[in-house]
């Protein structure tokens, strides 16, 4: 926050021109926009309810600073300012004892600790100056003070101020209604009411400072969180993407370990940046994604995975796993491409995996019958488990193997397999 | 293949390039600079929706994450007053939410960085020409996103719903079928092919928010 002269709010004072006893009357109309007629009936009027004009009068009487001269320095509020207050306040106090003989030390009590709270509060709150003063002497030691106690809206200053005066005002009457001579259940009730006013009077002066103490510890919880985060990142970053550069600058003439570093590196990122999936040893997806890594990492190419669905692995599923890994691992070696594309796909009655690759393609009557990796690994595997795969190929027009694994209920599973 | 300068009236495309990387919008414009025109760049936002307005491309190829916005704040801007610009997302996310919010968004494709230098270009040819770019791996996003779930009420069938030729056609591209291919496999003509493949992007940015949303929510679940 900047300390170079904020825009200076129009203040609440006194002036000296125009006034009749202190100025009040008059400060508050220019302040509000009001008549000034308007504001001193007011007061008058007020003056019913229990001598309520006088003490609002004395209270900004006593709150407020007086306009400063043109030459002058702003004047300094000093004591002898309360002075006038404390004068009336006695005055409403012996007035009391005169008519309610009874009970005047409680009440004298009461109304003398609630106005010096009431009155102190919002005089710290409405002297901008004192504020910043104290503002610049607490903020070396505390920068967070100075947003802290730093409240240059001009309307929420009004608010609290008038709100937080009226309702302190307030709580006294009824304090002084409640101790008067009637020694009835509603005076209890009214003292109930009243006390609950004059908190509430003092809430609506406390509330902002509240607001944002609490506002100060939430921002503090969040950089904490954050930097916890940036921590972890940072970590992260460290063992794994620090260490595979490094690799690939010891290893940068040898393009396809370049390659395959990358590859890995990208993969575990992508993983970690947005996708927290199962365990391969439960889920389908996690299982075709670990083998496909697998194949990337140990052939060094490149297997575009699609996974549409998933469900929960068992024997079976683990098998059409490994069936679909041997058609990557036949399409790495044979097909001399560097992209495989692998779609699997999760339907109601059956799972269904497709391995296809753009490379040389092969003759299927071709392959000897001592081959056992397309016939035995995959062609044999899914017959086993009750599934079928087939092999489309051509030479020049690549290769593509189609397993499928029809879903049985666990109990006909079970069947199946001891058939 | 013709040689661009044989032919007077083949316009040469212009391409315009949004990334927040200055060597990536480098390499880009490399690889491209054969087969289009690049006719200008943006690393910002802010950049890119005036720089965009003014140059008015054929294309603009457009990175996703990005300061102050993204990609999907430059879409939606721009498309509000040039409705003619296309745009193809391409990004180095192929996470769910980036894809599918920039389709919704209105973009006519999606690739990711890694595609090969060739394959961009004929993207970007593709989608200047009116069609729909799909790598597998956001087809097979729009079909986990319209996976059937009848229990789900669906305020608009016709609209939200994929036909059995639609999926087929996604099906296929999910699998790593070429264009060309899919009009073999399923005996009907690439035009028709494409129809199918534009006709999944329209329902795509129409579908209702809901079930997306539900999906979205359902995918980081699992």
């Amino acid at each position: 926050m900047t300390t170079a002269a904020p825009p200076q709010p129009r203040r609440l004072y006194r002036p000296r021109d125009h006034r009749i006893v202190a100025g009040v009357a008059v400060g508050l109309a220019r302040h509000l926009g009001l008549p000034v007629l308007a504001v001193r009936i007011a007061l008058v009027v007020l003056l019913g309810f229990n001598a309520l004009g006088l003490l609002l009068y004395a209270a900004f009487w006593a709150v407020l600073p007086q306009e400063a001269r043109d030459d002058e320095e702003p004047t300094r509020r000093d004591f002898a300012a309360l002075m006038p207050f404390a004068a009336i306040g006695l005055g409403v106090v012996l007035l009391q004892a005169l008519v309610f003989d009874d009970q005047v030390a409680t009440t004298a009590g009461w109304m003398i600790a609630v106005i010096a709270v009431g009155a102190g509060v919002i005089w710290h709150q409405s002297d901008p100056s004192r504020r910043d003063q104290g503002a610049d002497n607490n903020i070396a030691a505390a920068p967070w003070f100075a947003a802290f106690v730093s409240e240059n809206d001009r309307r929420s200053f009004v608010f609290r101020f008038i709100g937080g005066g009226i309702l302190v005002a307030v709580g006294i009457i009824g304090v002084i209604a409640v101790y008067a001579p009637t020694e009835s259940l509603s005076a209890v009730f009214n003292g109930v009411i009243f006390a609950f006013v004059g908190l509430l009077g003092v809430g609506v002066v406390v509330a902002p400072l509240v607001w944002r103490t609490f506002g100060q510890l939430r921002a503090e919880r969040e950089g904490r969180i954050r930097e916890q985060e940036r921590a972890e990142l940072a970590a992260m970053i460290h063992d794994q993407v620090l260490h595979t550069l490094a690799l690939i600058q010891r290893n940068s003439a040898d393009i396809k370990e370049v390659q395959r570093l990358a590859r890995g590196q990208e993969r575990s990122l992508r993983n970690w940046l947005y996708r927290p999936t199962g365990s391969p040893t439960e889920r389908f997806a996690a299982a075709l994604e670990q083998a496909a890594a697998e194949v990337e990492d140990t052939y060094a190419i490149t297997v575009e995975t699609v996974v549409v669905g998933d469900t929960q692995s068992d024997e079976r599923v683990m098998a059409l796993v490994a069936a679909a890994r041997e058609a990557l691992v036949n399409a790495a070696r044979h097909a001399g491409v560097q992209t495989v594309s692998l779609y699997a796909e999760v339907e109601e009655d059956e799972l269904s995996v497709f391995v296809r690759d753009r490379g040389a393609g092969f003759e299927l009557g071709g392959v000897a019958e001592t081959r056992h990796g397309v016939r035995g690994s995959i062609i044999g595997r899914m017959q086993r488990h009750g599934g079928r795969a087939e092999i489309r190929s051509a030479p020049g027009d690549g290769t593509e193997v189609r397993l499928m694994l029809p879903v049985y209920e666990s109990v006909t599973a079970g069947k199946e397999q001891a058939r | 293949m013709t040689e661009p300068v044989a032919q007077p009236e083949d316009r040469r495309l212009t391409v315009f390039l949004v990334d927040d990387h200055a060597m990536f919008r480098a390499g880009v414009r490399a690889e491209l600079g054969v087969h289009v025109e690049v006719v200008g760049e943006a690393s910002t936002v802010s950049e890119a929706i005036s720089r965009i307005a003014a140059v008015q491309p054929d294309v603009v190829l457009l990175d996703v994450h990005m300061p102050d916005g993204g990609g999907r704040a430059v879409l939606e801007s721009v498309r509000r007053s040039h409705p003619q610009v296309k745009f193809l997302a391409l990004s180095v996310s192929d996470a769910a939410e980036d894809v599918i919010g920039l389709i919704r968004a209105g973009a006519r494709g999606y690739v990711t960085k890694t595609i090969s230098p060739d394959e961009l270009a004929a993207a970007v040819k593709r989608v200047a020409d009116g069609d729909a770019v799909f790598s597998p791996r956001l087809a097979g996003f729009v079909l986990d996103a319209f996976a059937s779930r009848p229990d789900v009420p669906v305020a608009d069938p016709e609209l939200d719903q994929l036909t059995n030729r639609e999926r087929e056609v996604l099906r296929l591209l999910a699998r790593g079928y070429a264009y060309k291919e899919i009009a073999k496999e399923l005996f009907i003509s690439i035009k028709t092919v494409e129809t199918h493949v534009s006709n999944v992007l329209r329902k795509l940015q129409m579908s209702n928010r809901y079930e997306l949303s539900r999906w979205a929510a359902d995918r980081r679940l699992v």
